[in-house]
């Protein structure tokens, strides 16, 4: 599994892009596994204004994630 | 079309090949945005985009377009990566039968791309780099078109 980190997030974490194995199965498990490993990251994942896609797709709430998805947080937009 | 790209473009060379062949359109309108210096304030400008995302939500603003001007056609060229100040960052064109509806869907579109569109702005000056976020202009902007 792929996850892309976009905007401040990548500079919070240290890295914009990362494999994660054994992927985990659903959204809410690579949270948890994201705030155990680094809490300052998992808090501004966590943030209002941060959305998640999934496949290039936003998702809302909960998602069952495949092994090979592409998850990316994404905070507010800056605009062009 | 919509075109994301990492390399400087040529604006008029754009706009040429934009009004091309076109027998029926009897106006293209155009905008092209540029990277503020802001007096050395902003010595260069970063835009993270994510290829694949940004060029679907955009060409869902630019679908949105399309439709609400009866528009012939539209372009929308928008840079990412490190700009300098001086470098166009994006480039606005739409062409429609008449002169309103193409001067109004470019200005429309360019709303849309400085308050919604995906994309990630770090401006590096004296002071150290941060991330930008829509001002509230941009969002006044947008809200004209409600």
């Amino acid at each position: 599994m792929r996850v892309l980190l976009f905007g401040r997030l990548g500079d919070i974490a240290g890295w914009r892009e990362r494999g994660f194995d054994p992927p985990p199965v659903s959204l809410s498990a690579l949270k948890a596994l994201i705030a155990a490993e680094d809490a300052a990251l998992g808090l501004a994942i966590d943030a209002k204004g941060v959305r998640a896609a999934v496949d290039r797709v936003i998702v809302r709430g909960e998602a069952v994630l495949e092994a090979g998805a592409e998850v990316a947080f994404l905070p507010p937009m800056s605009g062009g | 079309m919509i075109r994301l790209t990492e390399a400087r473009f040529d604006p008029g060379a754009e706009l040429t090949a934009f009004c091309a062949g076109r027998t029926e359109s009897g106006a293209v309108a155009s905008f092209v945005g540029i990277a503020r210096g802001e007096g050395g304030d902003a010595t260069a400008l970063e835009l993270q985009a994510y290829p694949g995302f940004t060029e679907g939500e955009i060409g869902r603003m630019v679908e949105a377009a399309m439709t609400r001007f009866d528009l012939h056609d539209a372009l929308v060229i928008h840079r990412h990566g490190p700009i300098a100040p001086g470098e166009p960052i994006v480039m606005v064109a739409t062409a429609s039968a008449h002169r309103r509806e193409a001067f109004e869907a470019c200005d429309y579109l360019m709303d849309y791309l400085k308050s919604r569109a995906p994309f990630w702005k770090k401006e590096h000056g004296p002071g150290g780099a941060r991330w930008v976020e829509p001002t509230e202009r941009d969002l006044d902007d947008l809200a004209r078109w409600d």
